[in-house]
């Protein structure tokens, strides 16, 4: 258990920002947590579901997550929701108009923007929502803020009976950092009431609730304008003043710890007169925000000279040593004489790359061997998960990755289109079972309305695995690890439509089988869906077995072994062979012992017969 | 490490090395030992086997949770490939403490690049030529010896832990308790790899 959970009132922790704002929504008396597992927002569930005392759970998707926090907050509940950048893109639809009724009890939303984009395909700036949808924005710096301020945002929810959003960014997420804890209020639900012109949002009630959703803004532009969650420090260097919000305060601290600024916690609505103090105060005004120019761009509107993105990167983390040098020539300042050290010659620039990979006995590795080896014959749409990385080294056997469940639709999208350079070529859809239940089932159901000619791939390793194995409606488990209902994806997608005969259900370790089966159904001018069982080699449903050995007096240096991308195999020797009277390099292969877990897909790629269990060996070596 | 200053440590290497813990554990004894303290890390889908790095701030209050490029402390780099990738981070004056293993990535057998020859020599020119000092340790030998390589990190913040602003023993207390909470079987085993990472450290 976290130790955050068992931690007592008044004892102070070194805690992340995810824990943190585990703690602070538990011990606002929150009823109902939901959310979807994200990068790096996964963790702010995973410790609420180690609290005996309120309901956790994974939705299927964010969408489904923040309508479930809905409706607790409707009867009544503290409701909190958590989700990744994206994942609020999902959840947007009732996002929009939760914002016409408002709530009953204190609504948080966590969104967390992947700023530096660490595990996400893209950057976006979920700041950008409290404008679009009137919501107040918190924005913490560290985990102690972020304790405190979620804290805040129930009082505020309630306060102004309105969602807040609580913008996080991986630095605040990820980051470790010293917060004292307190305890947990009692805030019991007093039941749903039945209020339509609250609640039922057809035109004529939507219509009187949008000057309510106005008011609510300026009053909370009013609140912001006295509020302590905007703080100001005077400062004693008046050559330039800042306004800056979320880890970027920190990191500007530490370049100009003398600088005048107002740090804004509350991001949205903007203290502009605040603000103004503020410009009177200083020679120039700077404006510091990851990632785009919202603030700048509002306080310019209200007639304010501000510098910004006109000096700063509108991409990436504003740390102290990318704000220090535009900022010192703004003011200029000359340049500090560097105390780096020079980079090494021959060290820095030629050394290899260590990019993300598959595990050993990872069973996407048989899929994509299998995708590569009919390479030339489809196409082949991804999808976001660990089988993303089937577009790396040395697959090369996935061709997109854009958003959740995507694959099916392009994959349609492709098929309709009738291109001159794919007219001998399958279309295939391929992406994993936590994906395909969060946004895969539409896109199917779509192929399948739309007669399309797709083959899905639903590689079923019975965990969410990117973001570190969490549980979803297809493994049997809920948040708690507990028994729960589990789908069946072949009676799913059989009740989607597709055909039972195109429905195969494959082990992914039997490559012979993988590739008859994929080859078959790419043949096949309808809709057909191959499922793949095998569950991922990092939970416990993963059974090891006896590794594997390369015999060397058997190995004819062919390197089949190697275009698995099993990162087990390794190469023992290289050496130029003839063989027939042709040259050809061989590629003599080793078996590191305590990585294999004796999947054999290797064994089957062999046709020397040269890869057999190690004698004696035990099955469960110690294994990273 | 001056008054207003933080100590910055850089710890370095592959996922599933246990990078994150032993930064975890820098943290948490720094703060027991009434130090304020900043553990970041920007792992993303480095558990694939991909690069780590975890950057420590340890002093009387920190602010920004990220080292400065170039103001490195110390280096912790848990392979030796690693350490070279990092050491262009550390400050004149600094250190690191490497491990020598090899950890040879898939796109390295599979012939796209190769591994730097004599990496600790290479390492030593670096350290000679940009002035940081360089302490090799062989955790990975050391780790085979005592028949776990998942000691690796203990054996790595035992070398590290003479050249901190808390006791080595304080430490190793925080290792030991950390176990006897989860897998107490192993905390004399953990006791023993810091130990001997201590001493190889020294030598």
């Amino acid at each position: 258990m976290s130790i955050v959970v068992k931690a007592d009132a008044g004892a102070r922790h070194l805690l992340s920002g995810d824990e943190a704002i585990a703690r602070a929504v538990w011990e606002a008396g929150t009823r109902v947590s939901t959310g979807y597992p994200g990068t790096p927002a996964t963790e702010i569930l995973e410790t609420l579901a180690q609290y005996p005392d309120l309901h956790a759970q994974w939705s299927v998707n964010e969408k489904v997550a923040l309508e479930v926090a809905l409706g607790a907050s409707m009867a009544g509940a503290r409701a909190f929701c958590a989700m990744k950048h994206v994942g609020l893109n999902v959840a947007s639809d009732p996002l929009m108009t939760l914002t016409l009724t408002g709530v009953l009890g204190g609504l948080v939303i966590a969104v967390a923007d992947d700023v530096g984009m660490s595990s996400s395909q893209n950057e976006q700036d979920s700041r950008y929502w409290g404008r679009f949808a009137h919501l107040p924005v918190l924005e913490p710096a560290d985990s102690a803020e972020a304790y405190a301020m979620t804290k805040r945002a129930f009082e505020l929810s309630e306060q102004f009976q309105t969602a807040v959003l609580l913008r996080l960014t991986t630095r605040v997420c990820h980051v470790k950092s010293l917060v004292a804890l307190g305890a947990r209020e009692d805030r019991p639900a007093a039941g749903f009431t039945i209020e339509p012109a609250r609640w039922v949002m057809v035109p004529a009630n939507a219509r009187r609730r949008l000057p309510l959703q106005l008011e609510r803004e300026q009053k909370l532009a009013a609140y912001a304008e006295t509020c302590d969650l905007n703080t100001e420090e005077t400062g004693s260097d008046f050559r330039v003043g800042f306004v800056v919000s979320g880890p970027a305060a920190l990191h500007l601290r530490e370049a100009f710890p003398n600088a005048p600024l107002l740090k804004l916690g509350l991001g949205y609505p903007l203290p502009v007169e605040r603000v103004r103090t503020l410009a009177a105060r200083v020679d120039r005004l700077v404006v510091v925000e990851e990632t785009e120019p919202l603030v700048e761009t509002e306080l310019r509107a209200a007639g304010l000279t501000v510098h910004g993105k006109d000096i700063l990167p509108r991409i990436g983390e504003l740390t102290a040593d990318v704000l220090a040098p535009p900022i010192r020539r703004l003011i200029g300042e000359p340049e500090p004489t560097p105390t780096s050290a020079p980079r090494p010659a021959a060290v820095g620039g030629g050394l290899f790359p260590r990019p993300p990979t598959l595990c050993a006995a990872c069973p996407h590795i048989g899929v994509f061997s299998t995708l590569f080896a009919m390479r030339r014959k489809v196409v082949i749409m991804g999808d976001i998960g660990c089988y993303t990385l089937g577009a790396g080294h040395p697959w090369h056997a996935l061709d997109s990755c854009i958003a959740m469940g995507a694959s099916l639709g392009m994959a349609l999208g492709i098929d309709k289109a009738g291109g001159k350079s794919d007219a001998n070529k399958a279309v295939l859809a391929v992406l994993g079972d936590s994906t395909f239940l969060h946004m895969g089932m539409q896109g199917l159901l779509n192929i399948v309305y739309n007669r399309g000619n797709v083959t899905t791939l639903i590689l079923d390793n019975r965990t969410t695995g990117m973001t570190g194995g969490q549980n979803h409606p297809g493994t049997g488990h809920d948040v708690h690890g507990e028994s729960a209902p589990r789908v069946d994806f072949a009676q799913l997608v059989e009740a989607l439509g597709i055909k039972r005969e195109r429905i195969k259900v494959v082990d992914s370790y039997d490559l012979p089988l993988l590739f008859r089966t994929i080859r078959d159904e790419i043949k096949v001018p309808e809709p057909s869906v191959v499922i793949t069982g095998r569950p991922c080699t990092l939970i416990p449903e993963f059974e090891r077995r006896t590794p594997h050995q390369v015999l060397e007096d058997r190995c004819t240096g062919c390197g089949n072994c190697m275009d698995l991308g099993c990162p087990a195999i390794t190469v023992r020797r290289r050496e130029q062979r003839v063989l027939d009277g042709e040259t050809f390099d061989a590629t003599f292969t080793t078996i590191d012992s305590r990585a294999c877990t004796g999947c054999t897909m290797c064994v089957s790629a062999c046709s020397h017969s040269a890869i057999v269990p190690i004698a004696n060996a035990p099955s469960t070596g110690a294994c990273s | 490490m001056t008054a207003l200053s933080a100590l910055n440590i850089l710890v370095c290497g592959i996922g599933g090395q246990g990078v994150m813990t032993a930064a975890e554990v820098l943290a948490q004894t720094a703060i027991d030992h009434g130090f304020d303290a900043k553990k970041s890390e920007v792992a993303g889908m480095a558990q694939r086997g991909g690069v780590v790095t975890s950057h420590v701030r340890i002093g009387p209050r920190v602010l920004s949770p990220v080292i400065a490029p170039g103001t490195v402390d110390i280096l912790a780099a848990f392979e030796i490939a690693e350490a070279l990738r990092w050491c262009d981070q550390i400050r004149a004056g600094g250190r690191v403490v490497a491990n020598s293993q090899q950890l040879v990535p898939p796109v390295v057998s599979g012939g796209l690049y190769t591994y730097p020859e004599n990496a600790v020599g290479l390492l030593h020119t670096a350290g000679t030529t940009a002035g940081f000092e360089v302490r090799v340790v062989a955790a990975g030998d050391i780790a085979a010896t005592l028949g776990d390589r998942k000691l690796i990190n203990t054996i790595m913040l035992g070398a590290l832990a003479d050249s901190l602003p808390f006791p080595a023993e304080a430490m190793e207390a925080k290792i030991v308790e950390r176990f006897q909470a989860r897998k107490p079987a192993l905390a004399a085993l953990n006791r023993q790899a810091f130990a001997a990472g201590r001493q190889a450290a020294r030598a």
